[in-house]
């Protein structure tokens, strides 16, 4: 009697010691939950370096001088948006629906496009108005925390255009859809660190 | 969001299906993030709150919806498969915390017991 056809209650009843190796798919994911919890801890030293300075202005521009709300609401829904769409290109993925998966996959990124569009707007227009990371440690450490995010997202852009390469010329193979399922996990861990930036950066602003 | 144990003929033998969740989870997660995101975005604007319950307001929503963004998106749950996956997430949690608060304690002290520089200039005089 091969695994695949046990019923859950069955599988519960086989001694732990005995159900052999985890299955590649419960390894992969969890390996890749590793590297983003060590992700994550760059981003908390970051998001400490940000919460001392903070009030550190050296005389510049404040947050509050400098944010606005309404644009961070934008980019908060995008990336809302783009994280719920990653969901629905994952579903379509685990279902081999090759035209749905590719239809959310690209509106994933163009919402990410987007996003990453905005921020660097932001920055542009800051850094022409003098508030560049050069004029305090608290524009340092905005930079430094915010930029770090953008990059991150510019990443997970880069990677799901190689996803996109990689079902086209490979197919839904075994070693792609793990890679699928990682992408997701990164895409959805992303839009987790983006509320602890909007919640202590900007709407935290002093 | 029911735990399959279904396999795919092209998944590796006996693998129980990580779970993937369904449509309509997605779905709920998106709808309790849109509205803890709002409920962020009013509470940081409006003066109908005493000012300093404002921060721990923002704080709570924010851990709410990340912790709506585990549950539905990253579909961290208690099943067996997933409890490494919790004990790892416990642990980041207790070094996230113990980085930031840290840093931000110490860095109190260190403000409130050093003296600034324009007084420490005016000693050297």
């Amino acid at each position: 009697m091969s695994a695949s056809s046990l019923t859950h209650s069955e599988v519960r009843e086989i001694p732990l010691s005995e159900r052999g190796p985890a299955p590649r798919n419960v390894v992969v994911s969890f390996g890749f939950w590793l590297f983003l919890l060590s992700d994550i801890v760059i981003f908390a030293a970051l998001f400490a370096a940000f919460a001392v300075l903070s009030h550190e202005t050296a005389g510049g521009p404040s947050g509050d001088d400098l944010f606005d709300r309404s644009r961070v609401l934008l980019e908060t829904a995008i990336l809302l948006a783009s994280s719920f769409t990653c969901g629905l290109m994952s579903l379509a993925v685990e279902q081999r629906k090759l035209i749905p998966a590719a239809s959310w996959g690209a509106v994933t990124f163009l919402l990410g496009a987007t996003f990453v569009g905005m921020e660097l707007s932001e920055f542009h227009g800051m850094i022409e108005s003098g508030a560049g990371p050069d004029r305090s440690a608290f524009l340092s450490a905005f930079f430094t925390l915010v930029g770090t995010h953008g990059l991150h997202v510019s990443a997970g852009l880069f990677w799901l255009l190689v996803m996109f390469a990689q079902v086209l010329t490979l197919g839904f193979r075994p070693m792609v859809l793990r890679r699928l399922r990682c992408f997701s996990l990164f895409w959805h861990a992303l839009d987790i660190v983006w509320i602890g930036v909007f919640t202590i950066v900007y709407l935290g602003a002093h | 969001m029911a735990e399959s144990i279904e396999t795919t003929e092209d998944q590796e033998a006996g693998a129980p299906r990580v779970a993937g969740g369904s449509w309509q989870g997605y779905l709920i997660g998106l709808v309790f993030a849109i509205i803890l995101t709002l409920a962020s975005f009013w509470v940081a604007g409006t003066d109908m709150i005493w000012g300093p319950g404002v921060p721990i307001l923002l704080a709570v929503l924010a851990i709410a919806q990340m912790g709506v963004h585990l549950v539905f998106f990253l579909h961290i749950s208690s099943a067996p498969d997933s409890l490494n996956n919790i004990l790892a997430l416990a642990f980041g949690v207790f070094v996230v915390a113990l980085v930031v608060f840290g840093s931000m304690i110490i860095m109190a002290n260190l403000n409130a017991n050093m003296m600034s520089m324009p007084e420490l200039m005016n000693m050297q005089r």
